[in-house]
């Protein structure tokens, strides 16, 4: 397979770009994304392809956005619609979660909604509280809805392709700060990453830590440091969170008996807890020689300061710590 | 498109009467404790409902609401599965799973009540969308009531569908009160209609109890609206006869007013142009009356002698 070496960013106008091709029912429509090519330019060069028919800006509507989503999903057509900061998607609830989550069931499966809300989520941008949040497991609370959030740019474009392509709405979660980070991706334009599917980012023995998103490239980062000390760390992202590859964290926590979670959203009602209890539950926590450590976003409002800021989401130190506590019996 | 003649009319009339006759039943199982949940009838509104459905094409689409029973027996529906997902049965429209509030038949055009007010506005502009992507010639008619012109989502979805010429008309059934709040409580204009200034689009108000009035209205908007000149904002004025939903004691009006709405039965109404004008003699359309309460006996055993959704299906159909 052929790779290219780029960014998050460009990795998810790649898949875009390669579906709307593929499919002239795929458009995409929000705030800014058209000449001026998205607020974090993420859409720039694809009103130049594909015009003003197919790359929409929309007035400074997430409500009615969410909503025409829905309504030209549920009609036949494919649309990606972009909601410029994963804060605004509460304006747009009522039509992702009253509206596109439920048609189905509630219509007695007749009708499908195949539509993408792309959102960038995440602190680390000095845009303080209303601009920084990561809302993820609202979504993840919502049945009908599919939630993925990727933290490599061939993930991005792997999973906003199956995105694309599912016939559920997807709330696909954008990391601000990944825009920017570079990695090789496959140019195959049938490079798509099933939902649900997990991958093992690091196979390791010691212990097994489950991230995704912002949090990954730190992980990792913590994980490659120790490999150096001896402590062998299996890193695990599940890339999507609904639906969640269970199968594949049971597996990992069976082998290592040891289970850290890290996430940048707010510990208490995260996804983290979800992941934790659903181990608990499995056939796991009997192989399970530790107690369960949860690193997650302070429960406080993003701060502006960028030394607060940056102190209210997981370090690549208090990982490292956090491992080498746990694999040393510390706590 | 239906021509304003006398088959039009029977047949406007023939589902102005299945609405009546179907929310009488569903009331008079209300009563007895037979249905489950709630409902939100619209006896009075049927002109307002059923001749703008029939105003359109039989292909193009529309989003219901709450109160939607004579909108969705007005676009063209099974009275037999309407019936049965009302009691919850798997041969219903929803197989059960959607009831009074949530009757969809995409197959004809029929995108779905909605439970929340103000919930079909954005999915209309997106239904739209796809006709004007796809250049399908249909338009899309949007209900909703004076209530939900006071949510955000209408400001939100005119304006898009004003400034993307989206082929839509937003109906609005303005039956004078927000479940018990009168509509002067509740905006300061007497007339829905004027907010259509505000998105440079145009805006009429109609008798919705004079059915003729509707067709003729909605025909000529319609024509309008799919010639691409954008979406248009119809208001029409109405009245419920009943309470908001099952367990309303209407304290908050008079017996007076809700007399002085019967004298104005949409159903009479047509019954009476229909004579005067020598379109169908007395005796053909109370034989057509008395039919249509027979197909709603008839709707009626359908559903009883369904079968209730077996309990396998609960976790069926949350994805696609």
């Amino acid at each position: 397979m052929e790779y290219k070496e780029m960014t998050y960013k460009d990795a998810v106008n790649l898949a875009m770009t390669e579906e709307m091709r593929k499919d002239e029912n795929v458009i995409l429509f929000g705030e800014d994304v058209g000449l001026y090519g998205g607020a974090f330019g993420v859409s720039v060069g694809m009103f130049e392809e594909f015009g003003p028919e197919r790359v929409k800006d929309t007035p400074i509507s997430e409500a009615v956005i969410a909503g025409c989503a829905a309504g030209a999903a549920v009609t036949g057509l494919r649309p990606i619609a972009e909601i410029m900061f994963m804060d605004f998607t509460t304006i747009a609830m009522d039509a992702l979660v009253n509206q596109a989550a439920k048609m189905r069931y509630m219509f007695g499966g007749k009708a499908q909604v195949p539509m993408v809300l792309r959102t960038p989520g995440g602190s680390g941008t000095g845009a303080a509280a209303q601009h920084s949040q990561s809302l993820e497991a609202w979504f993840c609370h919502v049945p009908g809805l599919k939630v993925v959030v990727p933290g490599t740019p061939a993930d991005a474009k792997g999973l906003l392709k199956a995105a694309i392509r599912d016939n559920n709405p997807v709330v696909f979660v954008e990391q601000k700060t990944l825009y920017k980070e570079k990695g090789e991706v496959p140019m195959d334009d049938e490079f798509v990453i099933p939902l649900g599917k997990g991958e093992i980012k690091r196979e390791g023995s010691d212990v097994t830590v489950i991230s995704y998103g912002r949090m990954l490239p730190r992980v990792l980062e913590a994980a490659d440091d120790l490999k150096k000390e001896g402590i062998s760390v299996e890193v695990v992202d599940p890339r999507t969170l609904v639906p969640l590859d269970k199968e594949m964290i049971i597996d990992s926590v069976k082998k290592t008996g040891k289970l850290i979670l890290v996430n940048e959203a707010c510990k208490t009602g995260g996804f983290l807890g979800e992941i934790s209890a659903m181990v608990s539950e499995s056939e796991a926590f009997d192989y399970l020689d530790a107690p369960i450590v949860r690193l997650a976003g302070l429960d406080v409002p993003v701060p502006y300061n960028p030394e607060l800021e940056a102190a209210i989401v997981p370090s690549v130190d208090q990982i490292r710590q956090a491992i080498v506590d746990v694999v040393t019996n510390k706590r | 498109m239906a021509e304003m003649n006398k088959e039009t009319l029977i047949e406007m009339y023939k589902r102005m009467n299945h609405a009546r006759f179907f929310e009488e039943k569903v009331s008079w199982f209300f009563a007895r404790g037979m249905i489950h949940g709630t409902t939100h009838l619209s006896v009075g509104q049927e002109a307002s409902a059923v001749a703008a459905c029939m105003a359109l094409n039989d292909d193009d689409l529309i989003t219901s609401t709450h109160r939607g029973h004579s909108q969705v027996i007005g676009k063209g529906i099974d009275l037999n599965k309407m019936m049965a997902e009302l009691l919850g049965k798997i041969t219903g429209y929803c197989k059960g799973k959607g009831g009074s509030m949530h009757i969809a038949d995409l197959s004809v055009g029929n995108l779905g009540a909605n439970g929340v007010v103000g919930g079909g506005h954005s999915l209309a502009c997106g239904a739209a969308l796809t006709q004007q992507y796809q250049d399908t010639g249909k338009i899309v008619l949007c209900f909703f009531g004076d209530g939900a012109s006071n949510e955000g989502s209408f400001h939100e979805a005119l304006n898009l569908a004003s400034v993307w010429k989206l082929p839509v008309i937003f109906y609005c059934e303005n039956n004078l009160y927000g479940m018990s709040v009168p509509q002067s409580a509740s905006m300061n204009i007497k007339d829905v209609a004027v907010r259509a200034d505000s998105y440079g689009i145009p805006g009429h108000t109609i008798d919705g109890n004079n059915a003729i009035e509707v067709f003729n209205k909605i025909k000529e908007v319609a024509a309008y609206v799919r010639e691409g000149n954008g979406p248009v904002l119809v208001e029409s004025k109405t009245y419920r006869w009943l309470g908001h939903s099952k367990s309303d004691a209407q304290a908050y009006r008079t017996k007076e007013e809700v007399e002085s709405w019967k004298e104005k039965d949409p159903i009479n109404y047509l019954y009476n142009y229909m004579v005067t004008n020598d379109m169908a003699e007395k005796e053909e359309l109370d034989e057509l009356k008395k039919t249509c309460k027979q197909d709603i006996e008839d709707a009626v055993a359908f559903a009883n002698v369904s079968d209730n959704p077996p309990l396998s299906s609960v976790t069926e159909d949350v994805y696609a």
